[in-house]
């Protein structure tokens, strides 16, 4: 019981950091109508900006905090070298060119950094456990990941729900040529969204930079995901996108760990070894396709 | 005179074609982008050391090598293998880090009569019942270090033992090839998704079993990952780690201290005392500002191997350069190497601790000797 308690806290881990990713991809998928697949390239930049920053400031708190400008100028700089030139193209073509991004970012960083992954560590502020349940040591630094992006979910939800400028946002995504001729400079307004998309990417690069390996093209696997993400939740809802994040982060995670344990009640040893582990990986698609059967726009499709 | 110029012509294009077969053409075949094209410039910086060192020849001979990039992909890797033998007319075919891309070029290659030579991949079927004569190993069978690993904690009295590893082949591969040499208990065996970056579930599944060790295979960066998080969570106190190919030059400089006493088994170390390997590991840490991995010292291997086939039967030659290699003593990183009836080499595996050299650089150190001249267990099947 215990163990199923902390693989569900494991899970919103997971999820909260999936969600981070795709925020940004929801508002530039679902809102902008723009299909940009180097959103997974923001989380490497943010990663590598953050390593690069503690390692030569040798402070983590101040890498944390500058990767967050750098990544939204390398969004507000893509969206206004490029991106802006494709919005009335067709998707094939947006898909091409923000494929190609990709292997420009992963070239850049190879360029820029080497091919070895960077070294990233946590200080000893971050580096102990706190008993989440009795027996249960969980480290500090995923609450803190938990907390940022609980935090960041709820910054999102009240600036899209309760400001004018998230008004505005709304606007602007259901009829851009009405909201214009109304005053709003819907250029500024979505070049600020493209940028604050990869600023929320890159946060989550920085986040799990002293967790994972800092790579070149360590964001493509976390990029289909969030895809996944966005597709459960509703495409252009925020509100779906944070509760599809969590349960896809909650289903992987359980999936991983019982699955293969339930199939070996079922099957022999040898079979249940090769099977689970497959059937695991599969989980969360198989839950995209169910879902799309029974609601092709997504669990909670955005109103209006 | 029209027929004094054709001939004269004639002799010219012979002339030409004469000395273009004095130079011998080597395709190496790696990985040098994506996530794993750390290791592919680690193996193309020690080839080009390895040149470096022979004076640009092969045995005497004029050399090319011709690089190629698979992007660890299947398909990619038999076109450029294609292409290696077809326009590009190499006389030996070398390299390859992954299994599943060894098994698409091996055919091909070995086929075609041209010797391929392994820097890396060392999967089951060419050991044994699909080994063909023009294929040489460099390298080891994926089996041998697991195996390797799997004695050491067997002699020390290790009693339960919880296994984590990748879900494809060499993943299966490497826990069957430890467990052949493991009698203890099995307290777990997970298979992880192939590029998974987060084990945080994992490892709490582990915490709750407490075994009284672990041992993982995960190759890269999912090695970096795995053992960050084992550390974050506080997992030393609860089991005892244990790795192959998990900590090398590849990972140590992402992990620094935070590998220190990891104890893994290999078939080479950068201390492996012998004037070859000396000279080696100096150069290349002089020449590239970091210790060479054991993907990096199996490249240079394989050009020494190359080498040593055409200067021994002085022709490059197929069939020469096969007998030459077939029948052994091969200069190499670790030591004169022989090989079995089925082209893999004949070896010591010597198990391996992390440690901090003089300069507080992280890197890994022989504690023992666990095989010696060890042979796969695949020989006997292979027939060629």
């Amino acid at each position: 019981m215990t163990l199923f308690l902390e693989q569900l806290f494991n899970g919103l881990q997971a999820g909260v950091t999936l969600f981070l990713i795709a925020a940004g991809l929801t508002l530039i998928l679902g809102i902008m109508d723009f299909v940009f697949l180097a959103h997974g390239s923001q989380v490497m930049v943010g990663a590598y900006a953050g390593a690069a920053i503690t390692s030569w400031t040798g402070n983590f708190y101040l890498g944390l905090v500058l990767a967050i400008p750098v990544t939204f100028a390398s969004g507000y700089l893509i969206e206004y070298l490029l991106i802006r030139h494709l919005y009335r193209r067709d998707h094939m073509e947006q898909v091409l060119a923000t494929f190609g991004l990709i292997l420009f970012f992963n070239e850049l960083v190879r360029i820029g950094f080497g091919p070895a992954a960077l070294f990233s560590d946590l200080p000893p502020s971050l580096g102990h456990f706190v008993e989440i349940l009795p027996d249960t040591p969980y480290p500090v630094f995923r609450l803190v990941v938990i907390g940022v992006g609980l935090a960041c979910a709820l910054g999102i939800h009240l600036f899209v729900s309760r400001t004018k400028t998230g008004a505005m946002v709304r606007a602007g995504a259901n009829n851009p040529e009405m909201t214009a001729a109304l005053g709003v400079n819907i250029t500024l307004l979505f070049r600020m969204i493209f940028a604050a998309g990869a600023a929320f990417a890159g946060l989550a690069g920085t986040l799990l930079g002293p967790l994972t390996s800092v790579e070149p093209g360590m964001g493509e696997p976390l990029l289909i995901l969030s895809l996944v993400v966005i597709i459960i939740g509703g495409i252009g809802s925020v509100r779906g996108a944070f509760i599809a994040a969590i349960i896809i982060g909650i289903v992987d995670t359980l999936g991983r760990i019982f699955l293969p344990m339930l199939l070996r009640q079922i099957l022999d040893g040898s079979a249940a070894d090769g099977a689970g582990p497959a059937l695991a990986s599969m989980l969360v698609y198989i839950l995209m396709a169910v879902v799309l059967v029974f609601r092709p726009q997504g669990l909670f499709p955005p109103r209006g | 005179m029209k027929k004094t110029l054709m001939s004269l012509a004639a002799t010219a294009m012979l002339g030409v074609s004469a000395a273009q077969a004095e130079t011998v053409k080597v395709g190496y075949m790696t990985t040098l982008s994506g996530g794993a094209g750390i290791i592919g410039s680690q193996m193309q910086n020690a080839v080009n050391l390895a040149m470096d060192h022979l004076g640009g020849k092969l045995g005497g001979m004029d050399a090319e090598i011709i690089f190629v990039d698979d992007q660890r992909k299947p398909d990619v890797a038999k076109q450029l293998a294609n292409r290696l033998i077809k326009s590009d007319k190499v006389d030996v075919v070398a390299g390859v880090i992954w299994s599943n891309l060894l098994m698409a070029i091996h055919k091909p290659v070995t086929r075609a009569d041209i010797l391929l030579i392994s820097s890396n991949a060392g999967p089951s079927p060419v050991a044994g019942s699909d080994c063909h004569e023009n294929f040489f190993s460099m390298s080891w069978q994926n089996d041998q270090t697991p195996a390797a690993m799997g004695k050491y904690m067997q002699e020390t009295g290790v009693k339960s033992v919880y296994l984590i590893a990748p879900n494809y082949q060499a993943g299966k591969d490497m826990l069957s090839g430890f467990k052949s040499e493991y009698k203890g208990e099995v307290a777990g065996e997970v298979y992880t998704k192939l590029g998974q970056t987060d084990f945080q579930a994992e490892l709490s599944a582990l915490r709750a079993v407490k075994p009284e060790a672990t041992m993982i295979f995960q190759p890269g960066g999912m090695g970096i990952n795995f053992i960050k998080q084992w550390k974050q969570s506080g997992m030393d106190s609860v089991s005892n780690f244990y790795s192959v190919f998990t900590v090398d030059a590849v990972s140590l400089p992402a992990l620094k201290d935070g590998a220190l006493g990891i104890r893994s088994t290999q078939t080479w170390s950068p201390d492996l005392d012998n004037p070859i390997n000396t000279k080696f590991v100096a150069d290349y840490k002089a020449e590239f500002g970091g210790y060479p991995s054991f993907y990096a010292a199996q490249a240079y291997d394989t050009i020494l191997a190359i080498d040593y086939a055409i200067r021994k039967s002085g022709s490059k030659e197929t069939s020469a350069m096969r007998a030459a290699l077939a029948a052994g003593g091969i200069p190499s990183t670790r030591g004169t190497i022989n090989m079995n009836t089925n082209h893999f080499p004949i070896q010591n595996i010597y198990l391996r601790e992390v440690v901090m050299d003089e300069d507080g650089v992280a890197t890994t150190k022989v504690i023992s000797t666990v095989f010696e001249n060890h042979q796969d267990a695949y020989a006997k099947d292979c027939k060629f």
